[in-house]
Protein backbone atom coordinates (compact mmCIF):
# COMPACT_ATOMS: atom_id res chain seq x y z
CA UNK A 1 0.00 0.00 0.00
CA UNK A 2 2.53 2.35 1.11
CA UNK A 3 5.09 1.39 -1.68
CA UNK A 4 2.56 2.27 -4.48
CA UNK A 5 1.69 5.29 -2.69
CA UNK A 6 5.31 6.49 -2.63
CA UNK A 7 5.86 5.23 -6.19
CA UNK A 8 3.42 7.15 -7.40
CA UNK A 9 4.12 10.57 -5.32
CA UNK A 10 7.51 10.41 -6.56
CA UNK A 11 6.57 9.40 -10.32
CA UNK A 12 4.06 12.60 -9.74
CA UNK A 13 6.64 14.57 -8.30
CA UNK A 14 9.52 13.80 -10.67
CA UNK A 15 6.95 14.81 -13.96
CA UNK A 16 6.33 18.25 -12.40
CA UNK A 17 9.97 18.95 -11.89
CA UNK A 18 10.55 18.05 -15.37
CA UNK A 19 7.55 20.40 -16.19
CA UNK A 20 8.43 23.18 -14.53
CA UNK A 21 11.81 22.69 -16.11
CA UNK A 22 10.46 22.48 -19.58
CA UNK A 23 8.17 25.53 -18.96
CA UNK A 24 10.88 27.60 -17.75
CA UNK A 25 12.93 27.13 -21.58
CA UNK A 26 10.29 27.30 -23.60
CA UNK A 27 8.06 30.11 -22.64
CA UNK A 28 8.83 33.59 -23.98
CA UNK A 29 8.05 36.18 -21.48
CA UNK A 30 10.13 36.28 -17.58
CA UNK A 31 6.66 36.63 -16.36
CA UNK A 32 5.52 33.63 -17.72
CA UNK A 33 8.40 31.75 -16.78
CA UNK A 34 7.83 32.60 -13.31
CA UNK A 35 4.45 31.31 -13.42
CA UNK A 36 6.24 27.74 -14.65
CA UNK A 37 8.94 27.60 -12.26
CA UNK A 38 7.47 28.90 -8.70
CA UNK A 39 4.37 26.78 -8.99
CA UNK A 40 5.38 23.44 -11.19
CA UNK A 41 8.50 23.62 -9.59
CA UNK A 42 7.08 23.83 -5.55
CA UNK A 43 4.11 20.95 -6.04
CA UNK A 44 7.10 18.86 -7.97
CA UNK A 45 9.73 19.25 -4.69
CA UNK A 46 6.16 19.02 -2.64
CA UNK A 47 5.25 15.80 -3.76
CA UNK A 48 8.97 13.86 -3.61
CA UNK A 49 9.28 15.74 0.09
CA UNK A 50 6.44 13.59 1.31
CA UNK A 51 7.06 10.30 -0.21
CA UNK A 52 9.84 10.72 1.54
CA UNK A 53 7.94 11.39 5.37
CA UNK A 54 6.17 7.96 3.87
CA UNK A 55 8.92 5.99 3.32
CA UNK A 56 10.45 6.72 6.92
CA UNK A 57 7.99 6.40 9.09
CA UNK A 58 9.69 8.29 11.48
CA UNK A 59 8.28 11.85 13.42
CA UNK A 60 11.27 13.53 13.00
CA UNK A 61 11.46 12.94 9.36
CA UNK A 62 7.75 13.44 9.17
CA UNK A 63 8.84 17.43 11.53
CA UNK A 64 11.65 17.84 8.83
CA UNK A 65 9.16 17.09 5.75
CA UNK A 66 6.39 19.26 6.94
CA UNK A 67 9.00 22.17 7.52
CA UNK A 68 10.16 22.24 4.24
CA UNK A 69 6.81 21.91 2.32
CA UNK A 70 5.54 24.90 4.72
CA UNK A 71 8.85 26.96 3.96
CA UNK A 72 8.73 26.33 0.64
CA UNK A 73 4.85 27.07 0.30
CA UNK A 74 5.34 30.68 2.50
CA UNK A 75 8.81 31.66 0.44
CA UNK A 76 8.02 30.66 -3.22
CA UNK A 77 5.00 33.37 -3.55
CA UNK A 78 7.40 36.17 -1.98
CA UNK A 79 10.11 35.41 -3.82
CA UNK A 80 8.12 35.32 -7.12
CA UNK A 81 6.46 38.59 -6.22
CA UNK A 82 10.00 40.28 -5.61
CA UNK A 83 11.46 39.10 -9.20
CA UNK A 84 8.66 40.06 -10.90
CA UNK A 85 8.47 43.40 -9.63
CA UNK A 86 12.25 43.98 -10.35
CA UNK A 87 11.58 42.99 -13.83
CA UNK A 88 9.11 44.85 -14.28
CA UNK A 89 10.30 48.00 -13.10
CA UNK A 90 13.58 47.54 -15.03
CA UNK A 91 10.97 47.39 -18.23
CA UNK A 92 12.29 43.63 -19.27
CA UNK A 93 10.63 43.05 -22.51
CA UNK A 94 7.14 41.74 -21.95
CA UNK A 95 5.93 39.05 -25.02
CA UNK A 96 4.86 40.90 -28.19
CA UNK A 97 1.32 39.94 -28.72
CA UNK A 98 0.44 40.96 -24.85
CA UNK A 99 -2.53 43.35 -25.16
CA UNK A 100 -3.38 44.78 -21.47
CA UNK A 101 -0.66 46.20 -19.44
CA UNK A 102 -2.58 48.01 -16.63
CA UNK A 103 -0.31 49.34 -14.38
CA UNK A 104 1.53 51.08 -17.42
CA UNK A 105 -1.79 52.26 -18.86
CA UNK A 106 -2.61 53.84 -15.55
CA UNK A 107 1.45 55.65 -15.05
CA UNK A 108 0.86 57.18 -18.56
CA UNK A 109 -2.41 58.64 -18.14
CA UNK A 110 -2.03 60.84 -15.31
CA UNK B 1 2.98 -2.04 -10.61
CA UNK B 2 6.42 -0.39 -11.02
CA UNK B 3 8.98 -0.89 -8.63
CA UNK B 4 10.13 1.60 -6.25
CA UNK B 5 13.82 1.63 -7.29
CA UNK B 6 12.44 2.24 -10.99
CA UNK B 7 10.30 4.55 -9.99
CA UNK B 8 13.31 6.17 -7.73
CA UNK B 9 15.29 5.83 -10.80
CA UNK B 10 12.84 7.64 -13.10
CA UNK B 11 11.62 10.47 -10.82
CA UNK B 12 15.85 11.53 -10.61
CA UNK B 13 16.22 11.49 -14.64
CA UNK B 14 12.88 13.59 -14.49
CA UNK B 15 14.33 16.17 -12.49
CA UNK B 16 17.97 16.33 -13.68
CA UNK B 17 15.77 16.47 -16.81
CA UNK B 18 14.59 19.82 -15.37
CA UNK B 19 17.66 20.85 -13.85
CA UNK B 20 19.21 20.92 -17.20
CA UNK B 21 16.86 23.00 -19.06
CA UNK B 22 17.10 25.22 -16.04
CA UNK B 23 20.98 25.68 -16.51
CA UNK B 24 19.83 26.24 -20.31
CA UNK B 25 17.74 28.63 -19.27
CA UNK B 26 20.25 30.14 -16.77
CA UNK B 27 22.90 30.18 -19.93
CA UNK B 28 20.88 32.09 -22.68
CA UNK B 29 18.32 33.97 -20.70
CA UNK B 30 18.15 37.47 -22.14
CA UNK B 31 17.69 39.77 -19.23
CA UNK B 32 18.64 39.10 -15.66
CA UNK B 33 15.43 38.28 -14.37
CA UNK B 34 15.18 35.45 -16.42
CA UNK B 35 18.60 34.47 -14.68
CA UNK B 36 17.09 34.80 -11.37
CA UNK B 37 14.09 32.94 -12.40
CA UNK B 38 16.15 29.56 -13.75
CA UNK B 39 18.54 30.16 -10.55
CA UNK B 40 15.09 30.05 -8.30
CA UNK B 41 14.19 27.37 -9.86
CA UNK B 42 17.77 25.44 -9.65
CA UNK B 43 17.66 25.66 -5.60
CA UNK B 44 13.96 24.40 -5.82
CA UNK B 45 14.96 21.58 -7.41
CA UNK B 46 17.97 20.84 -6.25
CA UNK B 47 15.74 20.45 -2.50
CA UNK B 48 13.91 17.89 -4.72
CA UNK B 49 17.42 16.02 -5.21
CA UNK B 50 17.89 15.90 -2.21
CA UNK B 51 14.91 13.89 -1.34
CA UNK B 52 15.19 12.02 -4.08
CA UNK B 53 19.09 10.70 -2.45
CA UNK B 54 17.47 10.63 0.71
CA UNK B 55 15.48 7.43 -1.00
CA UNK B 56 18.45 6.19 -2.82
CA UNK B 57 20.54 6.09 0.09
CA UNK B 58 18.31 5.37 2.89
CA UNK B 59 19.76 8.26 4.96
CA UNK B 60 16.95 10.85 6.25
CA UNK B 61 19.60 13.08 7.12
CA UNK B 62 19.43 13.95 3.54
CA UNK B 63 16.69 15.91 4.23
CA UNK B 64 18.88 18.61 6.42
CA UNK B 65 20.49 19.23 3.41
CA UNK B 66 17.11 19.52 1.65
CA UNK B 67 16.23 22.36 4.62
CA UNK B 68 19.69 24.12 4.21
CA UNK B 69 19.22 24.85 0.71
CA UNK B 70 15.68 25.78 0.81
CA UNK B 71 16.57 28.09 3.45
CA UNK B 72 19.81 29.37 1.48
CA UNK B 73 17.88 29.64 -1.82
CA UNK B 74 14.99 32.06 -0.63
CA UNK B 75 17.74 34.09 0.37
CA UNK B 76 19.95 34.18 -2.50
CA UNK B 77 16.75 35.02 -4.65
CA UNK B 78 15.53 37.91 -2.22
CA UNK B 79 19.17 39.28 -2.38
CA UNK B 80 19.42 39.35 -6.63
CA UNK B 81 15.93 40.79 -6.99
CA UNK B 82 17.27 43.13 -4.87
CA UNK B 83 20.49 43.71 -6.69
CA UNK B 84 18.65 44.05 -10.97
CA UNK B 85 16.07 46.36 -8.86
CA UNK B 86 18.70 48.90 -7.48
CA UNK B 87 21.52 48.07 -10.17
CA UNK B 88 22.61 50.40 -12.96
CA UNK B 89 21.69 48.76 -16.31
CA UNK B 90 24.68 48.93 -17.55
CA UNK B 91 25.46 52.58 -17.67
CA UNK B 92 22.47 53.18 -20.04
CA UNK B 93 19.76 53.75 -18.55
CA UNK B 94 18.51 56.31 -21.28
CA UNK B 95 18.90 54.23 -24.18
CA UNK B 96 17.69 50.34 -22.82
CA UNK B 97 13.83 50.51 -22.59
CA UNK B 98 12.18 48.02 -24.37
CA UNK B 99 15.56 46.76 -26.32
CA UNK B 100 17.41 43.62 -25.25
CA UNK B 101 20.63 44.91 -26.82
CA UNK B 102 24.08 43.29 -27.31
CA UNK B 103 25.39 46.22 -24.98
CA UNK B 104 22.68 45.55 -21.76
CA UNK B 105 23.76 41.93 -22.77
CA UNK B 106 27.69 42.18 -22.41
CA UNK B 107 26.73 44.02 -19.07
CA UNK B 108 24.80 41.09 -17.75
CA UNK B 109 27.90 38.75 -19.45
CA UNK B 110 30.27 41.56 -16.85
CA UNK B 111 28.16 41.60 -14.02
CA UNK B 112 27.72 37.99 -13.96
CA UNK B 113 31.65 37.29 -13.37
CA UNK B 114 32.13 40.04 -11.13
CA UNK B 115 29.57 38.24 -8.61
CA UNK B 116 30.60 34.85 -9.52
CA UNK B 117 34.19 36.08 -8.77
CA UNK B 118 33.44 36.95 -5.08
CA UNK B 119 33.00 34.17 -2.82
Amino acid sequence: MSESLITILLIAGGTFAAIAGIGLLRFPDVLMRMHASTKAGTLGVGLSVVSVAIYFKDDLVTTKVVLIVSFLLLTAPVAAHLIGRAAYRTRTPLWEPTVVDDQRDQSEKP
Amino acid sequence: MIDQETALTVAMTLTVVGLICACIRLIIGPSRADRVVSLDLITVLLVALAAQLSLLYEVAAYLDLGLAIALIGFLATVAFARYIETAPHGKSSGEEPTQPSSTLQSANVADHQSISETP
